[in-house]
């Protein structure tokens, strides 16, 4: 049923046509040969979950909808990154050159994307970035074959920034790691407290990714700052939000963060993240019938809990779909396919969003707080917030 | 100043869990002539060992033990199979065995227990905060391991210089051929020396698993400072790596906070001034 829906979306005709003869339509509009889609993505080393989880939602969403996208049969190549920038280009070069994929999908780490987009870029493959959020892919580099499902770094500590601002927060600092991710969250984070009146007044930073956070937080008390926003992940969020808590003074002023601060990492943070009030576009107990049907399904195919990776990969998944419906599955058909996916609008698990000029998701910034070793939904930190997209021309 | 004191107390406290790490170092250096390119990984496998230790018995304080038992066996087995077959040859080839025992230990952690970051929980008498001056807390693990840092400080000063042994390895050190002329055992020392310097870089890691998570190849920055603390201090000498780690430490605690750009640079324009002033370091016996 997707599938008729989607071709009538280009001509009511074809739609038409296509319903009334779907069953045999299908072999002429596979054109022989099934669609290939790559998808590049950490399947090993300290990403793996990651990798596996948005496979897993993108191969879910690809089964409800039949095994095919815009008519075609679809054929799934996987490749494993290692998260290793030094052999992103070589790897997508394989996905492109010999495995001859007529789409992307990936990935996680923001230094091996770099080469999905650069080969997007020259090639004119279509790219779908499921996690990755550094800004200059929907930014200075932002090309139309380019687009995001996920987020970006400035997105959701923009979105706590500006809850603090609400919440009558007139002046706060900023920790992270000295690197990129750490400073475009910063950014956001500056500029979510400004849109509300306050002040980001001290960064301060440590070499990522070190993890000795005590010269750090012993300044904080003396900067008369009311509140703390941070970005850190995995094992460096685990020790900055259990030495915040032993450092004392959690009560006085609260830690807040970009989301990642306590995705995933709750049960080895225990009850040092109570409270932390985190901004991130997905977040557990989201209550919409599509996120239920989602994670029933999610939890059904993988054995585990679906979470904010799986989501995006779902997303990537139903974008993908409806570029490709647009065009009866020919991905090289630029134009019809750009168009049709900058249009859409996804009924995602967190909410439905749509895009910004950029291709980078307009979507809620929740605002969830953590407590029992779940991240639960609160609020609307930023309602619709999208990526400035700064620097950003299409060609 | 109340943000100077605490900033020097976490130098203090940092420059002490150095000490540990890099008084093996010297004294390995020292005794035996050997680089040991390999001692940022047995820090990395002290604390994979409370890791594992404190996820199967829930408790670090059998990770303490563990981590120096099981570095004691690991040193005198290094020392015994491997090592001695090097002393004699150039420092090249030494050099080339513990890289190759670097690539061998990440790569063996790799498989056996995977490339995640893990953490490592405080023990719960010590999951608390100890109030300090100007509204900053001092968590009462990191007292506790500075306490149990000073002790074993306090544990190799006496045994270095007030015991028969300690004057052998002194004597090690600074004169082989004298520890042959008094009729010492000359094999039983190096193979004391590299047990107890191995022993205590693992009890290092066992000691800051739960300080600053456990993760693949987290030893590499502690060699690299270590190897500082060594040159500041004096190689072979256990008073230099002493003050040498702290000097260190507070330094680097210090730029971190107060010239957050600079702070990596810090420590080696210090090593770079120290040697320049006193080229042996500041505790060499000329």
């Amino acid at each position: 049923m997707t599938e008729t829906f989607i071709l009538s979306r280009r001509t009511f005709g074809a739609g038409l046509a296509a319903a009334a003869v779907s069953g045999l339509a299908r072999p002429a509009l596979a054109q022989g040969a099934p669609l290939k889609i790559g998808l590049m993505l950490p399947f090993s080393g300290t990403f793996a979950s990651l990798g596996e989880n948005i496979a897993g939602a993108f191969e879910l969403h690809l089964a409800e909808i039949g095994n095919r996208m815009g008519g075609r049969a679809v054929q799934i190549v996987r490749l494993d990154d290692e998260s290793d920038p030094s052999k992103a280009v070589q790897n997508a070069n394989r996905l492109v050159g010999r495995d001859r994929v007529d789409a992307l999908v990936g990935t996680v780490h923001s230094g091996v994307v770099m080469a999905l987009v650069q080969i997007s870029r020259e090639r004119g493959v279509p790219l779908i970035i499921p996690n990755a959020g550094n800004v200059a892919a929907t930014r200075e580099l932002c090309a139309p074959t380019i687009f995001r499902t996920s987020f970006t770094n400035w997105q959701p500590a923009y979105g706590i920034g500006r809850a603090l601002a609400q919440q009558g927060i007139k002046k706060a600092a900023w920790v992270s790691w000295d690197y990129a991710a750490g400073q475009e969250a910063g950014a956001g984070f500056r500029d979510g407290l400004k849109s509300g009146g306050a002040e980001l007044v001290k960064v301060l930073t440590l070499p990522f990714p070190e993890t000795n956070f005590q010269p750090l937080l012993a300044q904080i008390p003396g900067l008369g700052v009311e509140a703390v926003g941070s970005f850190f992940a995995g094992g460096g969020a685990v020790q900055f939000v259990r030495d915040y808590a032993s450092a004392g003074f959690r009560d006085r002023i609260p830690l807040v963060g970009s989301g990642f601060l306590t995705e995933g990492t709750l049960g080895a943070q225990g009850s040092a993240a109570d409270g932390i009030k985190t901004g991130l576009h997905y977040g557990d107990g989201l209550d919409n019938p599509k996120n239920k049907a989602f994670r029933a399904a999610f939890r059904d195919k993988m054995k585990r809990e679906a979470d904010v990776y799986a989501v995006q990969g779902y997303d990537a998944a139903q974008l993908l779909a409806v570029g490709l419906g647009a065009t009866r599955g020919d991905a090289s058909a630029e134009k019809e396919l750009v168009v049709a996916m900058e249009k859409a609008r996804i009924d995602s698990p967190r909410g439905s969003f749509t895009f910004s000029p950029s291709h980078n998701p307009v979507q809620n910034i929740y605002l969830r707080e953590a407590r029992g070793g779940e991240n639960r939904v609160i609020g609307v930190a930023a309602e619709n917030l999208a990526d400035p997209g700064t620097g950003c021309k299409m060609a | 100043m109340a943000s100077l004191a605490a900033q020097l107390l976490n130098g203090v406290q940092y420059g002490l869990l150095l000490f540990l790490i890099a008084s093996g170092l010297t004294l390995i250096f020292g005794v035996m002539g050997v680089i040991n390119l390999a001692h940022g990984s047995l820090f990395m496998i002290g604390a994979y060992v409370a890791y594992i230790v404190a996820r199967e018995s829930g408790s670090l304080w059998l990770a303490l033990p563990a981590a120096v038992l099981g570095g004691v066996a690991l040193g005198a087995a290094l020392e015994r199979w491997l090592f001695r077959r090097f002393y004699d040859r150039p420092h090249l080839d030494q050099v080339l065995l513990t890289f190759a025992l670097i690539l061998l230990f990440e790569e063996g952690r790799s498989i056996l227990l995977g490339n995640d970051f893990h953490s490592v929980p405080v023990p719960p008498v010590l999951d608390a905060s100890v109030p300090m001056v100007g509204g900053f807390a001092y968590s009462a693990y990191r007292l506790a391991v500075l306490t149990v840092c000073l002790a074993v400080a306090g544990a190799m000063f006496w045994s270095i210089e007030r015991t028969r042994l300690g004057s052998a390895i002194r004597a090690a050190a600074e004169k082989p051929e004298m520890v042959d002329l008094l009729g010492l055992d000359a094999r039983t020392i190096h193979l004391l020396v590299f047990a107890v310097g191995t022993a205590l870089a693992m009890l290092a890691g066992a000691l800051s698993a739960p300080l600053q998570s456990v993760y693949p190849n987290m030893g590499n920055s502690f060699l690299i400072i270590s190897f500082v603390v060594v040159v500041v201090g004096g190689v072979g000498s256990i008073a230099g790596a002493f003050w040498g780690a702290l000097l260190i430490g507070v330094v680097d605690t210090l730029a971190k906070a107060y010239l957050p750009h600079g702070a990596g640079l810090a420590v080696y324009l210090l090593m770079a001034g120290v040697l320049l002033w006193r080229p042996t370091g500041l505790f060499a016996r000329a």
